[in-house]
């Protein structure tokens, strides 16, 4: 008797395969939603999987809010070149200056928000009928409802509740002209999956994950990092701590932990212990409790 | 480094509950995460502030897994939700299915990946009609392991006799079963922790083992079909380059059974035999390919293989047929199913027109009684049709293959999913 039984890591790549074909056989022009975050760098790691020995058989977008740690750029750059794909940058400053998109103001204000304003006109621009995401149900509480093929209504607009059942292998991706779909392969991966996979496939990850010396200051019991984009106001001073960041996003609402892990065994444990959800340190998501709901209707990742 | 090895060792286990606002579900979940450390601090912060605002007694771990504001204002479940957790042994994904609206909708969809349902029965009010709807729809959808955990036992004294009772009331009704082969009773309370995860003290007349050591020890891997080789392609690879020339490719999911490179092989529908050249796990050269794993298989001649067909052994063969026999479940709220009915019909990597041809019946979920009377399916309703389809569909019975067996139908305006069915 053989044993015919996969790990649970297996099966969720071969889920993750599955999905990313079925997006390359269901859609005319998909693209793939590259932040330089750890989960779209996993999906890009299977999609390169999916269809080898080809190349993969759409474009790269990221969605730029002009506030990036250099490093992730840098990263982002090095790796599109090895794979050999097209990069799209649909930039937020572009659509504030083209008056589609306006800067908040006041207090701890973020371009956060104003990325679906950005990736909805790269949407159209495009003509994308389908962006693959790195997004997980275990980050958040709205996440938890997301399909593996969410769709879009003609406004970019996500309806919770009047969601297609999603049965078995059976994924229905039709839509009218006009409509769009957001797809997620990494749908029932938790952040530990990731991790593990990341260190059983010896996939490269940006430098920000692991600990370094930074310049840092605290804000709404965040630790956010010095950098260009955001001032300290009042009260507020910087000091010199060992953190990493256990999620990439704009460098004006990541948080940054501090730890000691600089390896991704040392991180894996450290995510182990851990008693705080990875988007706990997101100042995005703890504007309100249905933040990211309301975020996703818009039309957000 | 433990704790890398442990865990590239785990297995995957995809369960369902159902249940409505009062049966303790919320609070078994809630237990079961907060046992195994799998509530996070700012989660449960979280709840503990929104359960205060809205002046709840007790901090109310249903908010946990009601993400939507909808839900939240109405204090009720609308959409399946997901949720993971994990213990040394096993990776965990729930289907969290609601009780009410869309119940059935929604429990056949949670049910339909799953491999065991977890169905609660208040101790206090034995098997209800919900219990029975809830069972009826783990079978229709083929699910083997049914755990039937008898909550709230601290409210009946934690006596053996009220346990005995429901135990007898379930086993009565659970001989009309199709699929369920496996029904394990356990009686717990969800609340105070009873036999959840450590065995209770106050029930030394149970002598099975408590609710998680079940869940991480329910053997579920002869569920797969590892005997009826089928390969639905998904997408074919051909990467125009001068290295990788002659390259073409079809990849897949392995729906069932095992291929092994040198076997042979039909293609459907064209019939044409090959062997198979080499099976690779993307650039990586295996021997052979099992469900549910994603494979590449390249052919020894060049035939003509295009997504929708199939892959198969010659002494193995799928049905073929433009008549189906179906059990479906209805979800649409807007429109209705009735004889002559024209939508487009999914199965595996196909799609194709199809007309209902004809109802046979439609089945009550909560008595379980035939109606051959009012034939017109609106949402949630369950019964048995024939289809005629535009070309010839492969398939398994559903009880055979859950991969080969089942199937959407689609509307062709609207493109909503309408409906899923299972073949017999």
């Amino acid at each position: 008797m053989y044993n015919y039984n996969l790990t649970h890591l297996e099966q969720l790549e071969s889920e993750a395969v599955f999905i990313l074909r079925e997006t390359a056989a269901q859609f005319e022009r998909p693209g793939l939603l590259f932040s330089g975050g750890k989960d779209s760098i996993v999906m890009a790691h299977l999609a390169s999987k999916a269809f080898s020995p080809a190349r993969i058989p759409f474009p790269f977008v990221h969605i730029d809010t002009g506030h990036n740690f250099p490093e992730t750029i840098d990263f982002r750059d090095q790796f599109i070149e090895k794979l050999g794909v097209e990069l799209i940058v649909g930039s937020v400053q572009d659509s504030i200056n083209r008056g589609t998109a306006v800067e908040e103001t006041g207090r701890n204000t973020s371009r956060n928000a104003l990325q679906s304003v950005t990736l909805l006109e790269t949407i159209d621009k495009e003509s994308f009928d389908a962006c693959l995401g790195g997004g997980r149900r275990d980050e958040e509480k709205a996440r938890a409802k997301e399909r593996f093929f969410s769709h879009r209504d003609a406004f970019g607009q996500w309806d919770p509740k009047n969601q297609r059942p999603e049965l078995w292998n059976l994924f229905n991706g039709r839509k009218n002209p006009g409509e769009n779909f957001r797809v997620f392969p990494l749908s029932n991966w938790t952040e530990m999956d990731i991790w593990q996979y990341t260190k059983l496939e010896n996939i490269e990850l940006p430098s920000l994950y692991f600990a370094h010396d930074r310049e840092v200051f605290e804000r709404n019991e965040s630790l956010l990092a010095v950098t260009d984009f955001i001032s300290l106001q009042d009260q507020e001073e910087f000091s010199i701590k060992t953190v990493r960041f256990r999620t990439i996003g704009d460098a004006t609402c990541t948080g940054a932990v501090e730890s000691q892990a600089d390896s991704l065994d040392a991180v894996i444990n450290e995510v182990a212990a851990s008693r705080i959800t990875e988007r706990g340190s997101r100042a995005d998501d703890q504007r309100s409790e249905a933040a990211m709901e309301d975020r996703k209707k818009q039309g957000y990742f | 480094m433990n704790q890398t090895n442990n865990y590239l060792k785990m297995d995957l286990l995809r369960f369902t509950t159902a249940g409505s606002v009062d049966d303790g579900k919320s609070t078994l979940i809630g237990r079961l995460f907060h046992d195994t450390k799998s509530i996070f601090e700012d989660q449960l912060d979280a709840i503990e502030r929104s359960s205060k605002q809205k002046g709840d007694e007790h901090v109310n771990l249903a908010l946990l897994t009601d993400g939507l504001r909808a839900e939240r204002e109405q204090g009720i479940t609308i959409d399946v939700a997901y949720r993971y957790f994990a213990t040394p042994k096993r990776k965990f994904i729930i289907a969290d299915t609601p009780g009410h609206i869309q119940y059935t909708r929604n429990m056949v969809t949670g049910a339909s990946t799953a491999n065991l349902a977890l169905i609660l029965v208040d101790a206090r009010n034995g098997v209800i009609e919900q219990t029975k709807r809830h069972t009826f729809i783990a079978d229709l959808l083929g699910i083997k392991h049914v755990a039937v955990c008898i909550n709230k036992m601290d409210l009946v004294d934690y006596d053996q006799g009220a346990y005995e009772k429901i135990l007898n009331q379930f086993t009565d009704f659970a001989s009309r079963l199709e699929n369920v082969t496996d029904l394990t009773f356990i009686p717990i309370s969800a609340l105070k922790g009873d036999n959840v995860v450590e065995c209770s003290e106050n029930m030394p007349w149970y002598k099975g083992a408590p609710l998680l050591y079940h869940l991480e020890n329910v053997y579920v891997g002869s569920d797969f079909n590892h005997i009826d080789a089928r390969f639905p392609v998904q997408w074919v690879i051909r990467p125009h380059s001068d290295k990788h020339h002659d390259f073409r490719g079809f990849g897949g999911r392995v729906a069932g059974g095992v291929f092994k490179k040198g076997d042979e092989v039909v293609v459907l529908p064209s019939g044409f035999t090959t062997k198979i050249k080499s099976i690779l796990q993307s650039e990586k050269e295996v021997d052979e390919a099992f469900h549910p794993q994603s494979v590449t298989i390249l052919l020894e001649d060049e035939i003509d293989v295009s997504r929708g067909d199939m892959l198969v052994k010659p002494n193995n063969q799928p049905n073929i047929s433009q008549d189906l026999d179906a059990r479906i479940c209805w979800f649409s709220g807007t429109k209705k199913l009735t004889q002559g009915t024209k939508c487009l019909f999914r199965q595996t990597t196909k799609e194709a027109q199809v007309i209902v041809s004809s109802i046979n019946y439609k089945v009550d979920v909560n008595s379980l009684r035939k109606n051959e009377e009012d034939l017109e399916f609106s949402m949630n309703d369950v019964g048995r049709v024939k289809l005629r389809v535009s070309q010839p569909i492969f398939y398994d019975t559903y009880r055979r293959n859950r991969n080969t067996g089942s199937f959407i139908l689609v509307d062709p305006f609207t493109n909503e999913t309408l409906a899923a069915g299972m073949l017999r």
